[in-house]
C-alpha cells in the first residue's frame, strides 16, 4: 500500500516504513534540546543578574546555545522534510548553496564588530567623542545652536 | 505498481526521462523556493546581528520578554517564548504524522493530523498576537537623556530598555520630571503603588513621587529604536509565514476532505505543503536565538 506513482519522473519509491517511531524519537531528541537550550538560557540571565557577570561564561553559554540550534535544525532538516532521504546530488544542490552563510555570517558580522571598534576608538576617521556626543542630553545639545 | 522500491543499479540519471534528484518537479521547486526565503531571513538575522555587533548595548531579552499571560508582573523569562516554541514543535510532529498517513493512502489519518497541525499554527499566532499586544500597550517608565522621566512602550521606533538605572537615578529624575509625566509614570507602577486606583486623581506630586520609590520600579533609559524595528519585522515576517502556512494548511485539509487526492493516487500536496510547514519551524528555530536566547 506503500507505493503510489507520482510521477512518471520518479524511478524509485522506497519503501515507506509503516512505523512512526522515528518521528517520535525525534521529537523528544528536539525537545531536549530545547529543554537544554532553556536552562543555559536560564543561567545566562542568572550570570547577567550577578554582581560581577564573567562573560567569558555567557559568551561560551551562548556559542553552545548556537551549536544546539545548529543540531535541531538538522533534525528538522533531515528527519521531517525528509532531505536525509533524498538523492545525495539533490541533498547538495542545497546545503552546498546554503553553505554561503557561513561567509554571509562572519563576513557581515566582523563588519558589526569593526563598526564598534571605530566607535570606541579613533581607529578610522571619526572623531573619538562621536559616541559621547550621541549621548550628551538633547536639551543641551539644542541650548549650544 | 510500475515503480519499483530499490534503487536499480547503474541507474543512468543524467540521461534523461527521469528526474536526476528522483523527485516531482513541484517538489523540488518547493525546496528551491524555501532555500531563497532562508537566504531572506538569513540575511534579515545577520543585518540584526551586525547591528547588534556594531554598538556597545542592547536591550537584555529576559528584562523584555518576561510576562506571561494572567501572571501580572510576574518576573517570568524564557517562559511563554518557551511554550510558543514547543507548539510549533509539536505542530511539526503532527504535520510529519500527516505526511506518514498521506504516504499510506490513509485518508482519516491526514484529516485528524492536519487539523492539529492547524490548530497548533492558530494556537502559537494567538500567543504572538498577545506578546506584540503585551510590548506595543506596556508602558515603561524610562529615563530620557535629558535627566526627566517618562513612559513609552516597545514599538519599532521607541525602545524602553536601554542602561539599568539605580536607585539615586531614578530619585534625581523624579525631582526633574514635570506632573504631567509624574501621573503617567505613577500609572505605570500600577499595584505596586501604595494607594493606586480612585485615589490617583487626588495624589500630589510628593505622594505620587512616594509611591513611585515604595514600588521601586525597574527602571531604564531610552534605548535604541532598532530593538523593536528588528523585533517586529522579523518576528511580524515569521508570523506571516506561519499564518500563510495555516491557510495552505486548510486548503490542504480540504481537498483532502473532498478525496482529491485519493483521486489522484497520491499524497504528495499534503509532502510538500509540510515542507513549507516545516520550514516555519525551523525558522522559528534561528528566532527563537536570535531573539530570546542571546
Amino acid at each position: 500500500m506503500s507505493n503510489h506513482t507520482i510521477s512518471p519522473e520518479i524511478t524509485y519509491n522506497p519503501e515507506v516504513s509503516g512505523s512512526t517511531k522515528v518521528i517520535w524519537k525525534t521529537f523528544w531528541i528536539l525537545s531536549a534540546l530545547t529543554i537544554v537550550e532553556l536552562i543555559l538560557g536560564l543561567a545566562i540571565y542568572n550570570i547577567h543578574k550577578g554582581e560581577s557577570p564573567n562573560h567569558g561564561l555567557v559568551l561560551g553559554f551562548k556559542a553552545l546555545v548556537c551549536i544546539l540550534t545548529l543540531a535541531k535544525a538538522f533534525y528538522i532538516v533531515a528527519v521531517f522534510m525528509h532531505l536525509g532521504a533524498e538523492l545525495r546530488n539533490f541533498i547538495m544542490t542545497i546545503t552546498v548553496t546554503l553553505g554561503l552563510f557561513v561567509w554571509f555570517i562572519i563576513a557581515f558580522l566582523w563588519d558589526g564588530n569593526s563598526w564598534k571598534n571605530m566607535r570606541n576608538t579613533n581607529a578610522g576617521s571619526r572623531e573619538y567623542k562621536i559616541e559621547k556626543v550621541e549621548k550628551l542630553p538633547a536639551v543641551k545639545e539644542g541650548v549650544k545652536q | 505498481m510500475a515503480n519499483v522500491t530499490t534503487l536499480p543499479a547503474n541507474t543512468k540519471w543524467w540521461n534523461g526521462g527521469r528526474s536526476p534528484f528522483n523527485a516531482s518537479y513541484g517538489k523540488v521547486m518547493m525546496w528551491y523556493f524555501l532555500m531563497s526565503d532562508a537566504f531572506t531571513f538569513g540575511a534579515f538575522l545577520i543585518s540584526y546581528g551586525t547591528i547588534r555587533f556594531s554598538v556597545n548595548d542592547w536591550a537584555d531579552p529576559n528584562a523584555v520578554f518576561n510576562a506571561f499571560p494572567f501572571a501580572g508582573h510576574a518576573n517570568l523569562p524564557l517562559a511563554f517564548v518557551s511554550l510558543m516554541t514547543f507548539i510549533l514543535i509539536f505542530s511539526s510532529v503532527t504535520m510529519v504524522l500527516a505526511v506518514h498517513e498521506g504516504h499510506h493512502m490513509n485518508r482519516k489519518g491526514v484529516e485528524k493530523y492536519m487539523i492539529l497541525t492547524i490548530l497548533g499554527g492558530i494556537a502559537f499566532l494567538s500567543c504572538q498576537a498577545w506578546e506584540w499586544t503585551h510590548l506595543l500597550t506596556g508602558e515603561h517608565a524610562t529615563l530620557l537623556a535629558d535627566g526627566t522621566l517618562t513612559t513609552m512602550s516597545t514599538t519599532p521606533s521607541s525602545n524602553p530598555w536601554g542602561q539599568h538605572v539605580d536607585v539615586a537615578g531614578i530619585n534625581a529624575a523624579l525631582a526633574k520630571t514635570s506632573d504631567v509625566e509624574l501621573a503617567k509614570v505613577f500609572a505605570t507602577v500600577g499595584s505596586h503603588g501604595a494607594d493606586h486606583g480612585s485615589a490617583t486623581a487626588v495624589l500630589g506630586r510628593n505622594e505620587m513621587i512616594t509611591a513611585i520609590q515604595a514600588a521601586a520600579p525597574h527602571v531604564y533609559t531610552e534605548g535604541r529604536p532598532a530593538f523593536g524595528s528588528y523585533f517586529f519585522g522579523i518576528t511580524g515576517f515569521h508570523g506571516f509565514h506561519v499564518f500563510s502556512g495555516v491557510v495552505i494548511n486548510i486548503v490542504m485539509y480540504i481537498k483532502t476532505k473532498l478525496g482529491h487526492f485519493d483521486q489522484r493516487g497520491h499524497y504528495e500536496m499534503i509532502e510538500k505543503a509540510g515542507l513549507y510547514w516545516h520550514f516555519v519551524d525551523l525558522v522559528w528555530v534561528f528566532v527563537f536565538l536570535c531573539f530570546y536566547l542571546i
